[in-house]
Order: structure tokens, then C-alpha cells, then sequence
């Protein structure tokens, strides 16, 4: 006779209370793992999707995720002079946030080395990738933009032309995709009246100097667009990517580039590594440590439900022991309702947590080990905080049933 | 076990509480035998010590010395057990208490069944005796109900049921009684006296309950600790049906 099942069934409403109460705690447990898991895939999709075999940034810095890093896009050119070396793009990211529609709109900016990368790898769902060289961006459905939507950014106007799924920068932020002179264009927009008050500046420095009186064309060029001016330092992407020629080898490219003195190299893999380390290193501990912290704390409270819900029968477990029930046959009244207890709260979890997970504003991500990892978890707590309850249980006595 | 072997023997039992300027002496030197199939009734006031020879009796709460015998068997020497109490009592002693004491989770023949497939029947055959047993005690018809669903009465015949189920050599009842009207308490008290009977049985019932003392075969008092056997009264024609 299981006992287990009948008191369950019995105390069904309390039960089912309870199991709901753990449930809704383990689904915290669930989506922490799982926002623990989109962190790690949001900060390193672009790394992994991007296919590029180095990362070129900027001399001692750790790359575009890691910090600010600067390099000329003539750097594309010399990097493609390399033997070895099949293609060089740039890349340029950085992150904005406007107005749109009187909404704020918080936007990844990334650039695509037109026209060699016109964005056919990304995962496009509706629309197609970039097909002109200006004025054209693919937006992550994240953005809530729609197809053929126009964005104006800075001085300029942009047409969604594609919309993608799932393309999020590590600050959870949706990725658009520019042509690297519209993102560069986004990122240096300067307002109309900034621009005229250094022309004007440009004036008075000529003027000022006696550079004008001997040079009267630098007046003319004052006037002019700030990228037309020579002394002008040039446009800087964030990093230029490189893709080897088939069988070409990684370490001695990499040696070739090393060896110079304004840049460093970094693999795809060194730069998931970087990212890992680095930016999201804390917040990833951070949840971790919290993840920790919740399946304590599950253990706990599931103690000291089982520990209560012993306590509740200690006049009909007295009365088992004086009928000389077996031990083993109330390990098994708590055991199993623990484990009844652990099972049904996963459950509850799992089934609330793929309903609700999705409609958190950034990516929970839940794997099938990280499932099996908590389900193991749970049997584990399960378990071991019926120890509580089932040590209740052997300290009553059949005289007990007296009282 | 053999008619001629007492199913209880007490020899100079004592049961000591606390120690000292505290120290309460429950039970003094009670000695006594019940022979198979013989009932007897347990009287005295309350604190007298007749709970406490009970329990002691029924491997509850062990003596501080004396012996206790059950079926010729020593069962505890002083304060040490001489058997595996659990074991024993699954498989030779019944009780039943004041109140029913029956599992809140469990039906009534849950309740009974319970108490067999412990002993190791199987379920099958556990389901049968117990509604062998329901049929007995009339209550056959409230099988399926759960505890709160019965009457004190039922509730207490349930409880008769489950001390009876195991057919146990030494049935001991604490005040079974005190809940029932006279009609249904008479009934109990009777049924006592047929499964000693029948089944040879040892019985023995703690009872204020002074218009039952007939159904006895002997009768024992107890005042602050000390035993003494009281008249003997003569037992009463039973109209109840053959034990199950």
C-alpha cells in the first residue's frame, strides 16, 4: 500500500499549494540558468556568426567587445597584401540610442564592409540582406521595426530591407546592420550647427596664424564637408576581420602580423575567450553565484515543507511503529512525497518557464543539459531535504500515539 | 503457543519516573497471569498506573524492573527487551485505545489492510479479512469511508477491526470504551470477550465502565501503583456471531 499517494491524494489542495510554490521557485532557478546561458550567447553570437579567422584591433587593446578600439580602414588594404590572407573587411560597432516613433530606440550598430559583405550570413527571416551601398539596414525583429520601415539616423534616412531573429548585442540591446560608411555616418553625425560653428572656427584658427594670408585656399576648404579636409584624421573602424585562403596556416599568418607594431591579433576563438573573461565575466558569476543562492534556498524551503508535513503526522507515524511498520516503510511516505514533491515542481517549472521565458525582454536560453543538470539537482534536494523530515520521523515513538 | 502456557505473565513489574526528591513510582510490584482465551478488566481511578501497566505490558514503554512473559515467552527482563519489539508486537499483540487513533489518510479498510500487509499478508488477502472483519462488526457498509467520515462508534469499531486483524495472542485495550454510548461500548466489550473465546486470546481492558464488568472473566484493581486481583464475576451469554 503506498501510503505516499494516498496522504497526497488526501491533502490534495495543500499538495498542490505547495508544488506550485516550489515550482514557481524552481523556474527562477530555470531562468537564471537560462538568462545565464543568453548572456553568454548574446555577447559571443556575433563572435561565432561572423566567421572570420582573426580579429585585427587596434595595438594592445582586447578588441571591440572588450573596449574602445580603433583601426584605419586603409588597414583592410595592407592586411590583404598578406600572403595567406583570402579576404579583410572591416568592422565597425557601436551602440546608439534615439527616437523613433516618440519611443526611445536603443540600437547595436554594426557595419558591413560593403561590398564584400553584404550581410547574406545573417539570419534573415523576412527580407533579403543589403543591396546598396547606402541607406539601407537589416534590423533584428528585437527593434520591432518592420519591413520597409524607414529610421531616421542622423542627418540620414534608413529602409529596413531585412529583418533578422535572435541577433542581440551582449548588452541585450537588437543589432542592425549598416554598410560600414552608413554606420561610420551614424556613429560621427555631427549636428548642422556643430558643423557650422567649426567652420567657422577653421576661419579664425587660419586667420588668426597667418595660414590663410599665405595659403588663401585653406578658407575655400573650411567650408567644405569635414571628411573632404586633409588634415582630418580618416575614418577609423573598430576592427578589420580576416579570412585565411583555404589551407593556409592560422599560426604563421598570425606571426606575419604580429610583427606589426600598430596592431594586434586575435583568433575567433581568443576573442570568445576575451569576451567570456572579460565584459561578462562578472554579470556571468554574478548569476551564477544567484543561481546558487536559489537552489539553496529551494532546499530549504522543500526541508521545511517535508519537515512540517512530518510533523503533521507524527501521531499516525507513532501509530505505523506501534502496528511495527518497517523504517523503510516511512523513509518511503517522505522520501516519495519529496521526490513527488521535486518532480511535479520541476514539472510546473519547466511548463511555466517555456511559456513565460520568451516574453522576458532579454534572451532565456534553457539547453537540454542545463534541464537534466536541474532535474538532477532537484532529486538531490529532494532527497536530501526529506533528511530533516525522515530524522523527525525516527525520534517519534509508538507512545506517541498516547498523547 | 498451548492453552496450558498463560498469555500474559507480570512478575514484581515496576515502573519508576524520574529520580530523586522527583522520583514517582507508577507501577509497584504488579504480579499477575491472564490465561488464553481469558479475559479481564483493569480498574482503579485516574493516575492510578493502569496505562502504564499497559504500555509496559504491551512493549510501549519498557518497565524499570520486573518481568514480563507473553505466550511463555520473555519478552522483557528490567528495562531490556528480551524479543525485537517491533516484530512482537506486529505479530502478537492488538491494541485499542481510547480514541481510535486510525491513519486520517487511509479508508477504514485502508486502515485494517494496512495493519495485515505489515504482517505480511499479501493485499489480496488483506482486503478480504478486513471486510471479514467489517462484516463482523457491522460496519461493512463504511468500508470506503476515510476516518472523518465516521462516527465515534464506527471509528472505534474500525480500531477493533485493526487490533483484531492479525489474530494476535494478547489484544490490550486502553479505556476502548469511553467514546461509545452503553449499547455500542457493551458490543465492544462483548466482541472482546468472543475473540478471547474463540480465538483464545488473552484480553485485558482498562475500564471505569462499571456496567460492562459481567463480560469479564476477572477483574484487577489498581490505587497508586499497586495491583490487587478484585472479585470474580461471572461472565455473561453472548448473541454475537462467530468470530471471523
Amino acid at each position: 500500500m503506498n501510503l505516499a499517494i494516498r496522504d497526497v491524494r488526501h491533502n490534495f489542495a495543500r499538495f498542490i499549494l505547495t508544488v506550485l510554490g516550489l515550482g514557481m521557485l524552481l523556474m527562477i532557478v530555470m531562468g537564471m540558468g537560462g538568462i545565464y546561458r543568453g548572456l553568454i550567447e548574446d555577447a559571443t553570437l556575433l563572435v561565432d556568426r561572423i566567421d572570420a579567422d582573426f580579429w585585427v584591433v587596434q595595438r594592445d587593446t582586447r578588441g571591440p567587445f572588450a573596449e574602445v578600439s580603433r583601426v584605419p580602414l586603409l588597414l583592410e588594404d595592407r592586411l590583404r597584401s598578406v600572403e595567406g590572407v583570402a579576404g579583410a573587411r572591416a568592422f565597425v560597432s557601436h551602440t546608439i540610442q534615439r527616437e523613433h516613433r516618440g519611443l526611445p530606440l536603443r540600437v547595436g550598430v554594426q557595419g558591413l564592409s560593403w561590398p564584400e559583405d553584404k550581410g547574406a550570413w545573417l539570419p534573415i527571416v523576412q527580407g533579403r540582406p543589403l543591396a546598396h551601398p547606402h541607406y539601407e539596414m537589416v534590423a533584428d525583429e528585437l527593434l520591432g521595426l518592420g519591413l520597409g520601415e524607414k529610421v531616421a539616423l542622423g542627418k540620414d534616412t534608413y529602409t529596413v530591407v531585412g529583418l533578422t531573429r535572435a541577433m542581440v548585442g551582449q548588452g541585450g540591446d537588437g543589432l542592425a546592420f549598416f554598410t560600414v560608411s552608413d554606420a561610420l555616418a551614424i556613429q560621427n553625425d555631427t549636428p548642422g550647427e556643430a558643423i557650422r560653428l567649426e567652420r567657422e572656427a577653421r576661419r579664425v584658427r587660419a586667420d588668426e596664424n597667418g595660414i590663410a594670408s599665405t595659403n588663401p585656399g585653406l578658407l575655400e576648404m573650411a567650408d567644405a564637408p569635414a571628411a573632404s579636409i586633409p588634415a582630418v584624421a580618416p575614418s577609423q573602424a573598430s576592427a578589420i576581420l580576416v579570412s585565411l585562403e583555404p589551407g593556409a596556416d592560422p599560426q604563421e599568418v598570425a606571426n606575419v602580423l604580429n610583427g606589426w607594431t600598430d596592431i594586434s591579433v586575435h583568433t575567433t576563438a581568443g576573442q570568445r575567450d576575451l569576451l567570456l573573461t572579460g565584459s561578462v565575466d562578472k554579470a556571468r558569476r554574478q548569476i551564477g553565484l544567484f543561481t546558487a543562492i536559489l537552489v539553496t534556498i529551494s532546499a530549504i524551503i522543500m526541508a521545511l515543507i517535508l519537515y512540517t508535513l512530518t510533523l503533521d503526522k507524527v501521531h499516525d507515524i507513532a501509530m505505523l511503529k506501534l502496528m511495527g511498520a518497517r523504517n523503510t516503510m516511512i523513509l518511503g511516505l517522505i522520501v516519495q512525497q519529496a521526490v513527488m514533491m521535486g518532480a511535479l515542481g520541476y514539472g510546473i517549472a519547466y511548463y511555466i518557464g517555456i511559456w513565460l521565458f520568451p516574453r522576458f525582454p532579454r534572451r532565456v536560453i534553457v539547453v537540454e543539459s542545463d534541464l537534466v543538470l536541474l532535474a538532477v539537482i532537484v532529486l538531490f534536494i529532494s532527497v536530501l531535504s526529506s533528511i530533516l523530515g525522515i530524522a523527525k520521523a525516527m525520534s517519534i515513538q509508538p507512545n506517541e500515539v498516547l498523547s | 503457543m498451548t492453552r496450558s502456557v498463560p498469555a500474559i505473565e507480570v512478575q514484581d513489574l515496576r515502573k519508576v519516573y524520574g529520580s530523586g526528591n522527583t522520583e514517582v513510582v507508577a507501577l509497584d510490584g504488579a504480579t499477575f497471569a491472564l490465561a488464553q482465551g481469558e479475559i479481564a478488566a483493569l480498574l482503579g481511578p485516574s493516575g492510578a498506573g493502569k496505562s502504564t501497566l499497559l504500555t509496559a505490558i504491551g512493549l510501549i514503554n519498557p518497565p524499570t524492573s520486573g518481568r514480563v512473559f507473553i505466550g511463555g515467552r520473555l519478552v522483557f527482563e528490567g528495562s531490556r527487551a528480551a524479543v525485537n519489539v517491533r516484530t512482537f508486537r506486529r505479530q502478537f499483540i492488538g491494541y485499542v485505545f481510547q480514541k481510535a487513533n486510525l491513519i486520517p489518510f487511509l479508508t477504514a479498510r485502508e486502515n485494517v489492510q494496512l495493519c495485515l500487509e505489515i504482517n505480511g499478508a499479501s493485499p489480496r488477502k488483506a482486503r478480504q479479512r478486513a471486510m471479514e472483519l467489517f462484516e463482523y462488526l457491522g460496519i461493512a457498509e463504511r468500508a470506503s469511508n476515510l476516518p472523518h467520515m465516521l462516527s465515534g462508534g464506527q471509528q472505534q469499531r474500525v480500531a477493533v477491526a485493526r487490533a483484531l486483524a492479525n489474530r494476535p495472542q494478547l489484544i490490550l485495550a486502553d479505556e476502548p470504551t469511553a467514546a461509545l454510548d452503553s449499547f455500542r461500548g457493551r458490543q465492544v466489550m462483548e466482541l472482546f470477550r468472543q475473540v478471547a473465546r474463540e480465538q483464545g486470546a488473552g484480553v485485558l481492558v482498562v475500564t471505569h465502565d462499571h456496567r460492562s464488568l459481567d463480560v469479564f472473566d476477572r477483574s484487577f484493581e489498581m490505587i497508586d501503583g499497586k495491583l490487587a486481583e478484585a472479585t470474580p464475576t461471572a461472565a455473561a451469554p453472548t448473541e454475537a456471531p462467530a468470530f471471523p
